[in-house]
């Protein structure tokens, strides 16, 4: 689905002339394409303490790692990025590490902020801003929860300010849980790169220091077998792709009506087609049958399988109420129920739901739609603790305005204004879903329990 | 040197059916009207390869056919191979033998599977009476031969000056016998005349065809056989909710011209169909390899002929004196057959197979048996509906039937040897062809 007016906007006369009146002018995003480097120009990493430190070894480091040295602990493996400590003038960074988990009072924020808001003006097209902090608990001193919990306003603030396809995201690190953790590493890395293009505006929590950090980041799925539901077209389709370019062998499920587009999927990614209505009362038997006899094993479940049935709720039909109900929630909660109790996913399996902002903030005529993706957040949350004792997890990714065949239905005008409601003024793409998808999918994601990640440019609605 | 050891004749290894795809079959003129016969079989190769991940696989051979057939599509099975997922470099061969083809490429490859020549194979069939070839008349065809032998311009134009307008007209194909000139749907009549089979019991046949696809259909029976093909998810000729009423209300369209009453109708004969099927075959060790299931075993296979021009049986009689050659060979009577499939052609060939098999009279005289060869209990002929329901298209018929009767028996046995049972399982498959041709071949669950 292409966006006419972002073409616009970004070629030849009409270019200059958005320009010269002042009109929205997003821009083309940086997206993910293997071989390509993290980062395409310096790095800045402010704020001071050991976790600061290891930071910007992380991340200064040789592909292959660096021994310990003093205080510092040993980084087993380096991203290779040119890092400065303190803002240089004239630099163009492409991304600034805000390390905050030591802030004890909101005056802490200040040197690190300034340090970064002198940056802002040359910081790269697509740059990255990315805080690491502390969750402000009810246990702590007012002061330090006052600080901890005034980086998130900052940061949703500053991802606001935040042009040219910059972002700005956060990771919220767990009493206990090092920065060192894989997943407070592998979340950094993802913010950092090219594959959180569309998310922006948010602060992912790491709960746990579980998971283990792959031996190739572009091969992060090696070894692994997952399912995607609902993986005939769109976002479905891009998820599949996007874990088997990361390394997973895929089963692509989808209603056997869908089975042509289907087929095509599983001969692109390589992998198997099953046909199967997901509301099928057996449908989380067959799933597990086939991934085991045809793959031998099952890690990942990806629940992309959903529909819409809009109407104001003064006119919902039954039936409306109840089908997006059945595939969009209940489906889920049966095949998750067994594979919980097959057996057969308990090798850190990782289970990873489509929920929707819908679900979040709300939206006119999806009562249904968003009961439906609000009990996805309940259920991810809820089905995470059981899943931990195996090393696995439940995360879900709640899409905004995402260019898809559903979405190019919405009538043209309010298409438009829809696209420009966030951030990023612009639509995201199948494929930006499917890489926070196949991130929280992730071996290295272990330590994700129960969250939701939104991937919305920082929709102006919900959180 | 070597001792040798004693040269016996060894076991041919096991052959399987590990699976099967097709595409829903379409009525002539509908929604396949712009896709060829390579188009079909591709998309039925292609649905096949993404069912059991063989993407990038190099098969050991693909055999497939088409009856009506362009005279481009001479290497149609190799073209329709290169264009789909699988490794360039699987071989494949072109079969045509009528409304055999599907099952006699499932016989072959199976048998080259047992001699050890092949460790996989695909067999397959397509056909399409709407993408079909239409040929101009033998005069024209004659004169622009001429034409492009001519050395002169003046050559040229004299033969040219042969063509009349009516030389013009296409030669469109037909399914009628090219020594009789009769139809097979006029054949059939004959036969049908000649056993007296009735109205009431071929409109029954058709009904419980379209009854049980459409049951399969809705149990999910197909989710693993078949792949939608442009916008087409289930056979389009199946009609849920017909009724002997409304099959009562057909007017007759074969045998017209018969003294007997005519009972043949659009109802309870096939229709002009397009549509394309595949059947994934292997070895044990080839199976067990790629992590796929033996479904069943390509036991035996036995092929006939009757003399449909001269003698007294019907075009479409062949399998009543295949199968008991067949079943001969292995000490079994129909019987011990748990699953008996008979390509429903017309309603009346099932039926006048049958009778045929249930007369002590035709046993003794025409089949050399002692009486009747046998019957058939209607709960396990033709179990998840047939061509009645389906369609026919042509080569695609017989992977439809091995496909769904392997997975059948695969299940029918796993149940059976749940349940402390560990008799084997067994189907007859039973195709007829025009040119009095039929092929029958003998499935046992794996």
């Amino acid at each position: 689905m292409t966006d006419r007016y972002l073409e616009l906007v970004n070629s030849g006369l009409t270019q200059k002339l958005a320009q010269q009146l002042g009109l929205p002018r997003p821009a083309v995003l940086r997206r993910h394409r293997p071989g390509r480097p993290l980062l395409d120009g310096p790095a800045l990493v402010l704020g001071t303490g050991p976790d600061a430190d290891l930071v910007a070894r992380l991340l200064s480091s040789p592909a292959g790692g660096a021994p310990t040295t003093g205080e510092t602990p040993a980084v087993l493996d380096g991203w290779d990025v040119e890092v400065h400590r303190h803002a240089t003038p004239d630099v163009r960074y492409a991304a600034v590490v805000l390390v905050l988990t030591g802030v004890e009072h909101p005056d802490d924020l200040t040197a690190p902020v300034l340090a970064a808001a002198s940056t802002l003006k040359r910081l790269r097209p697509g740059g990255r801003v990315v805080t690491l902090s502390h969750p402000a608990l009810d246990s702590d001193a007012p002061a330090v929860a006052a600080a901890r919990q005034g980086v998130d306003g900052f940061l949703r603030s500053l991802a606001k300010e935040l042009r040219q396809g910059a972002t700005g995201n956060g990771v919220v690190v767990a009493p206990g849980v090092p920065v060192s953790a894989p997943s407070v590493v592998a979340a950094l890395r993802f913010f950092l790169s090219a594959r959180s293009a569309f998310v922006d505006g948010q602060l992912l929590e790491v709960d746990s220091a579980a998971g283990e950090l792959p031996t190739d980041w572009e091969k992060p799925l090696a070894g692994k077998v997952a399912v995607v539901t609902g993986a005939a077209r769109g976002i479905g389709a891009a998820i599949a792709d996007v874990l088997a370019r990361d390394g997973a062998s895929v089963v692509a499920v989808d209603v056997p009506a869908a089975g042509e587009q289907l087929a095509q999927v599983a001969n692109r990614v390589r992998g198997t087609a099953l046909q199967l209505d997901v509301t099928a009362p057996d449908a989380g038997d067959r799933i597990i049958a086939h991934a085991k006899a045809r793959h031998g094993r099952l890690d990942v479940v990806v629940h992309n399988a959903g529909i819409t049935r809009d109407k104001l709720l003064a006119n919902m039909s039954d039936d409306r109420w109840a089908s997006v109900l059945a595939v969009n929630i209940a489906a889920q909660l049966r095949i998750n129920e067994a594979l919980l109790t097959s057996g057969d996913f308990a090798d850190e399996p990782r289970i990873v739901s489509l929920a929707s902002t819908s679900g979040i903030a709300g939206n006119r005529g999806q009562t249904n739609y968003a009961a439906s993706k609000g009990g996805v957040i309940g259920m991810v949350r809820a089905t995470a603790p059981l899943l931990a004792p195996f090393g696995g997890t439940a995360n879900a990714v709640a899409p905004g305005f995402i260019e898809t065949e559903m979405t190019a239905r919405i009538p043209a005008v309010t298409r438009q204004v829809a696209r420009r409601l966030n951030s990023l003024q612009q639509g995201g793409q199948p494929v930006d879903v499917a890489e926070a998808i196949a991130f929280l999918a992730s071996p290295a994601a272990g330590g994700i329990l129960g969250r939701t990640l939104r991937v919305c440019g920082q929709n102006m609605v919900g959180r | 040197m070597a001792t040798r050891t004693p040269s016996t004749s060894p076991t041919p290894r096991a052959a399987y059916v590990l699976g099967g795809n097709r595409i829903p079959f379409a009525r002539a003129g509908g929604k396949y009207a712009q896709a060829s016969n390579q188009d079909m079989l591709t998309a039925a190769l292609d649905g096949l390869v993404a069912r059991y991940g063989l993407q990038g696989e190099s098969i050991g051979e693909v055999a497939a056919g088409a009856v009506l057939k362009h005279s481009r599509d001479f290497n149609l099975t190799r073209e329709a191979v290169l264009g789909s997922a699988l490794a360039p470099t699987t071989p494949a061969y072109d079969v045509q033998q009528a409304c055999a083809t599907g099952l006699e490429t499932v016989v072959s490859l199976s048998n080259k599977i047992r001699l050890g020549q092949l460790e996989s194979a695909i067999a397959g069939g397509v056909d399409t009476t709407s993408d079909a070839p239409i040929a101009v008349s033998e005069k024209l065809r004659r004169v622009l031969l001429d034409v492009s032998h001519a050395k002169t311009p003046q050559q040229r134009l004299q033969a040219l000056a042969r063509l009349r307008p009516k030389d013009l007209a296409p030669a469109t194909p037909r399914t009628s016998e090219p020594r009789t000139h009769l139809s097979m749907g006029e054949h059939q009549a004959l036969t049908t005349a000649q056993w007296e089979i009735t109205r009431e019991a071929q409109d029954e046949v058709a009904l419980r065809s379209h009854q049980r696809l459409a049951a399969a259909y809705d149990d999910g029976f197909f989710d693993d056989l078949v792949t939608p093909y442009r916008g087409l998810t289930r056979d389009a000729n199946l009609r849920a909710d017909t009724s002997l009423e409304k099959l009562a209300k057909l007017k007759p369209t074969f045998g017209l011209g018969l003294d007997a009453p005519a009972t043949m109708t659009a109802g309870n004969s096939t229709p002009l169909t397009d549509g394309a099927s595949t059947v994934l075959l292997g070895s044990a060790d080839w199976a067990a390899a790629h992590d796929l299931t033996p479904l069943a075993a390509v036991v035996d296979a036995e092929a006939g002929a009757v003399d449909f021009v001269h003698g007294v049986d019907g075009l479409l009689m062949a399998p009543v004196f295949a199968v008991p050659r067949l079943l001969a060979r292995h000490g079994l009577r129909l019987e011990d057959l748990e699953y008996v499939e008979i390509h429903e052609a017309f309603a009346s060939t099932v039926l006048t197979t049958l009778a045929a098999w249930g007369s002590e009279e035709f046993g003794r005289e025409r089949l050399g048996l002692d009486g009747a060869f046998g019957t058939v209990d209607p709960a396990r002929l033709n179990v998840h509906g047939s061509s009645l329901a389906a369609g026919h298209p042509f080569a695609a018929t017989g992977g439809r039937i091995v496909a769904t009767i392997a997975k059948e028996l695969h299940a029918r046995r796993a149940s059976q040897v749940a349940a402390g049972d560990d008799s084997p399982v067994r189907a007859l498959v039973s195709v007829c062809a025009a040119g009095g041709l039929g092929l029958t071949a003998l499935l046992e669950a794996a």
